[in-house]
């Protein structure tokens, strides 16, 4: 296991909508490896889409600390934070999340212009398998197509870290595992980190760690000692 | 409340800002409308109301010395109502304290009770009494313009005696609304007074007794008034006559019919642009919120609601919008009225005002406003009658986008993909932006039409004062003179250069278009007041033939060559053909000149001189003034600079006024334009531009994706605008054309760059405060949610 990424301890979030005082996160310690893929397992409001978006830098913390590498995270300001999203974090969300007024390719470089070191458009699409259909408008590509874009736009910035919230949740079966099969192979051929979170526990047979949610806290962790293939996992 | 009218409640107060901005366009229209037709109506009223208790004239007259036995045959010609027959003598006025010589002009009362045309209303003090020749009732302006009140003394050269002349009243009358000083553009109070005296005294003064130089009459309604012109010319022809004329040509008249004929031009043009703007605005709005409704209208219609109950409850939400503007524009177009009505009626010195707002001008701008708001929203009604339950839970099909160009747009990289992105949304919706184009456009366009008043004014009175009329006085003599008379005006202190010219009153004709005017014959070589040839040029006025003015060319549809037919209508009144030689530039009456010795042949009583145009040396002006105020010779004196002055303090003031309107009026649109477009395209595209955050841009960068597409519109604006404002400056111009004034059409670039730079800051202003909302987006929550 490589050096660790993301190093979490205490983390506390507390949300007041109205009267209502929600406490999404109580106390979370975790260490996020390199190189790692991890699932995050959970029933909804357990805390997990919360730490997912705190460590992308979309939320903050209540309470607690956040060290991405040597940095604290927790004291970043707005303007760091969307530095820290441009430069080290891609994200994958279950509806895709596209600009319906640019191609494939223009949605991939939408990202490659702004990022220091990013791969070419057509390189990123190559590797999640969609060199054919680049210049085809979202409206024109099939669901799992779409997210293999939005993949494709996360990781052409040669991200430290590929966040994805149930990036299979809008997709049947079997467009579900090429996207599967799209985050494994990134994962193992560019050694990206990678954090998938999801409500469909067959899919914590592909990662190295799984992380079960519950209240609020981490309740349990356990390592998989076999990984399995996308292509072999059925929902 | 039933349930849909608690959403509707709801939906107004979350749609508030938006809302606010189209009801505040559509108040423009309202409030303009109510304006202009209030204020029309009501000083038309109070014109009315004045002429009628007052008994101004319908035909009025002048002759050199005409029996006041002519009484029983003017009063025989067919139609006529009443007759007037008065003295009316220019006069030279000697005030203290005030340099430059003022002209008045005398006017007798009857010795016994009112005239039976042309009353007075006394203001204050009373009518001069019989046999005591020193009293006098001034025009209220005079008086103010001097501080003159009842008791007053000042000093007047009638007929060659200065006379020492006390005020016993102050009045007003309906012949001098716009009293215009001889030679003058524009009343100046100071210069130009009206002096009622008695009729027995002005007429020891001037010789007249048992005589009359002045004719009104009242006619009949429906009287044929050019029969009865055309009698009382025969009858005063043998007595110097110099043709009657009806009360288009009444200098007061005509100038306050101009000013009303403005009035009904705004209401026509102007508040129909805002009712449209207003249209497209509720029609964007309306559109969105049912888009983003359609699965609520779905819902509803599975419910069982009726498509109708569905359509009319966006209706209602319209109609409230819409009555929000009417009830604002209520106000505020009363309050404005009011205001411009006071204003004009202390400009033109009323004695009453009559308020005309009768409810039936409320009724037509409400539903004219309500009308129109309607009309902006029947396209998306008709959407949600024809939205069949089943599909409208589903959600809409995507938009479908397309690449510029082809492949080539992809092997160019000119744009970055925010600004792609921005374009092609243009491309995808082009109605919509070209809307909101032409929308921002009109905005553009009023402050261009408000502002070229400026330029044209600035060059007109380049093109009088420097260029054509470069005189510093005009003598107008009294009567006509024998040329023997130069010399002792060349004599005059301080005179460098005397012009002499000749004013000789004709009735032109051309087929059977004819018109009175005055021809005005000038010295060959004439230098100080010139005459310029369409293209600006100075030129010699040809040896025979007219130089005509291109108004009356186009009254009397001549052009260059053609034979018109000139009736004298002094002396002999011959009726002679003379060929049109020249077509000249002229902004101001009705311009016809003629060489000068040209003029004396066609006139046919040897060579005569009205008046001079001079040169003066400055530093002897007041040397001059007071030799002038002793010459008794003289009707009326006209300084060019204190003219040019006064003319272009009333312009400026009138503009000053108009402009700040107008730059209001242009910022409400251009404001409620962008406003509404920002905010509609961030409703549609709040998960676009929240996932550009998310991925790493700037607050700046995405809002420039928002204001690309709202700069493209607003620039694309400015061009269209100057354009449609040409245009609208071009009807103003042909609106405001009158027999007093034609303005050349002149917009400078300093009129567009102004007009552009106030709708760029109101549609910046409008862009950031929609842009403080991208600040604010909750990232998390938008990428939660399916579009």
């Amino acid at each position: 296991m490589g050096k660790p990424l993301f190093t979490v301890s205490g983390l506390t979030k507390v949300y007041q909508t109205g009267d209502v005082t929600v406490h999404a996160l109580r106390g979370v310690d975790a260490v996020l490896y390199e190189g790692e893929m991890a699932v995050l397992l959970g029933p909804s409001g357990s805390g997990k889409s919360t730490l997912l978006n705190i460590l992308g830098g979309l939320d903050s913390a209540t309470a607690g600390e956040v060290r991405f590498g040597e940095e604290d995270l927790t004291g970043f300001s707005d303007r760091e934070l969307t530095l820290f999203r441009r430069n080290h974090v891609g994200f994958v969300f279950q509806f895709y999340n596209l600009v319906p007024s640019l191609t494939a390719k223009e949605n991939v470089a939408l990202v490659t212009e702004i990022a220091p070191r990013p791969m070419a458009p057509e390189e990123a699409l190559g590797i999640v398998g969609l060199s054919e259909r680049v210049d085809h408008f979202p409206a024109q590509l099939s669901g799992g197509e779409q997210q293999r874009v939005a993949i494709a736009r996360a990781i052409a910035k040669r991200p430290e870290i590929l966040l994805c919230d149930e990036p299979t949740g809008a997709l049947d079966s079997k467009t579900g595992v090429l996207v599967l099969e799209a985050l494994t192979a990134v994962n193992s051929e560019m050694g990206t980190s990678t954090a998938i979170i999801t409500h469909n526990a067959a899919i914590q047979k592909i990662a190295h760690r799984v992380f079960f949610f519950s209240d609020g806290r981490i309740a349990e962790m356990r390592e998989n000692a076999e990984r399995v293939e996308p292509a072999e996992v059925e929902w | 409340m039933r349930a849909l009218d608690l959403k509707l409640v709801r939906d107004l107060r979350r749609l508030w800002a938006q809302a606010l901005a189209v009801a505040l366009v559509l108040a423009c229209g309202v409030a303009t409308l109510i304006l202009a037709i209030g204020a029309y109506r009501s000083l038309e009223e109070t014109q009315r109301a004045y002429y009628d208790r007052y008994r101004f004239g319908d035909v009025f007259a002048s002759a050199t010395r005409a029996p006041r036995a002519l009484i029983d045959r003017i009063r025989a010609i067919p139609d006529v109502a009443a007759v007037e027959l008065r003295i009316t003598e220019p006069v030279l006025l000697d005030i203290n304290g005030v340099a430059e010589p003022a002209t008045g002009q005398a006017i007798s009362l009857p010795d016994r009770g009112e005239p039976a045309v042309n009353a007075i209303f006394l203001r204050q003090g009373r009518l001069p009494d019989t046999g005591r020749d020193l009293e006098v009732v001034i025009n209220e302006n005079f008086a103010e313009a001097h501080g003159f009140v009842l008791g007053t003394e000042f000093h007047a050269l009638m007929d060659g005696v200065k006379t020492k002349l006390r005020v016993v009243g102050i009045a007003l009358s309906p012949e001098f609304i716009y009293a215009l000083g001889p030679g003058d553009l524009l009343p100046d109070d100071r210069r130009f007074g009206v002096l009622w005296m008695n009729e027995r005294t002005l007429a020891g003064r001037f010789d007249l007794e048992g005589a009359f130089d002045s004719v009104s009459l009242r006619l009949l309604r429906g009287a044929n008034e050019e029969a009865v012109i055309e009698q009382l010319d025969d009858i005063l022809a043998p007595y110097g006559g110099t043709g009657a004329y009806g009360r288009k040509d009444h200098i007061s008249h005509a100038f306050l019919d101009s000013e009303l004929t403005q009035l009904s031009a705004m209401a026509r043009v102007i508040p129909p642009i805002f009712l449209l703007v207003s249209a497209f605005l509720i029609n964007m709005i309306l559109s969105r919120l049912i888009a983003l409704e359609r699965e609520q209208i779905g819902l509803l219609k599975a419910l069982g609601y009726h498509a109708l109950d569905i359509a009319w409850h966006y209706l209602k939400l319209v109609i409230m919008i819409a009555l929000v503007g009417v009830v604002i524009g209520f106000v505020a177009g009363t309050w404005l009225g009011r205001g411009l009505t006071v204003i004009y009626s202390e400009f033109y010195t009323f004695p009453f005002l009559i308020f005309r707002w009768s409810t039936d001008i409320y009724a037509i701008a409400a539903l004219v406003s309500i009308a129109a708001a309607i009309a902006g929203a029947a396209k998306a009604v008709y959407g949600v009658l024809a939205l069949a339950p089943a599909v409208a839970m589903r959600p809409p099909a995507p938009p479908v986008f397309h690449q510029f160009m082809g492949s080539a747009g992809r092997r160019i990289r000119l744009f970055s993909q925010l600004t792609i992105m921005a374009l092609r949304h243009i491309a995808r919706w082009p109605v919509r932006a070209a809307l909101s184009t032409i929308g921002t456009s009109f905005s553009v366009a009023l402050l261009v039409v408000a502002l070229f008043s400026i330029d044209s004014v600035d060059y007109m009175i380049d093109v009088i004062y420097f260029q054509s009329e470069r005189q510093d006085a005009t003598l107008t003599f009294a009567g006509e003179r024998a040329p023997s008379v130069l010399p002792a005006v060349a004599n005059l202190p301080g005179v460098l250069r005397a012009e002499p010219f000749r004013e000789l009153a004709v009735k032109i004709s051309h087929g059977p278009r004819e018109r009175r005017l005055g021809i005005s014959g000038k010295q060959r070589g004439a230098d100080l007041s010139r005459v310029l040839d369409l293209d600006m040029r100075p030129i010699a006025l040809p040896e025979t033939g007219l130089a005509i003015g291109e108004r009356v060319a186009d009254i009397l549809e001549v052009k260059r060559g053609d034979l018109v037919q000139v009736e004298l209508l002094e002396g002999d009144r011959r009726i002679v053909d003379v060929p049109v030689t020249e077509i000249i530039q002229s902004y101001v009456g009705l311009a016809v000149f003629m060489d000068m010795d040209a003029l004396d042949r066609l006139a046919g009583i040897g060579p005569r001189v009205s008046g001079v145009h001079l040169e003066i040396d400055e530093a002897a002006t007041d040397a001059l003034y007071a030799s002038v105020k002793e010459t008794p010779a003289l009707a009326g004196v006209a300084l060019q600079t204190v003219s040019r002055r006064l003319f272009q303090e009333t312009i400026e003031q009138n503009i000053l006024i108009s402009t700040m309107v107008y730059v209001i009026l242009s910022v409400i649109i251009a404001f409620g334009v962008v406003y509404n477009s920002a905010r509609i395209q961030l409703s549609e595209r709040a998960r676009e531009l929240a996932t550009l955050r998310v991925l790493g841009f700037r607050r700046a960068e995405v809002s420039q994706v928002l204001l690309t597409e709202l700069g493209v519109a607003v620039a694309a604006a400015q061009p269209l605008g100057w354009l449609i404002g040409y245009g609208f400056a071009y009807a103003v111009i042909v609106g405001f054309e009158s027999d007093l004034f034609r303005i050349p059409l002149v917009v400078s670039s300093r009129t567009l760059a102004f007009a552009s730079l106030v709708v760029l800051v109101a549609a910046l202003v409008s862009a950031l405060l929609v842009r403080r909302r991208i600040d604010r987006f909750d990232l998390v929550e938008v990428l939660k949610t399916r579009e």
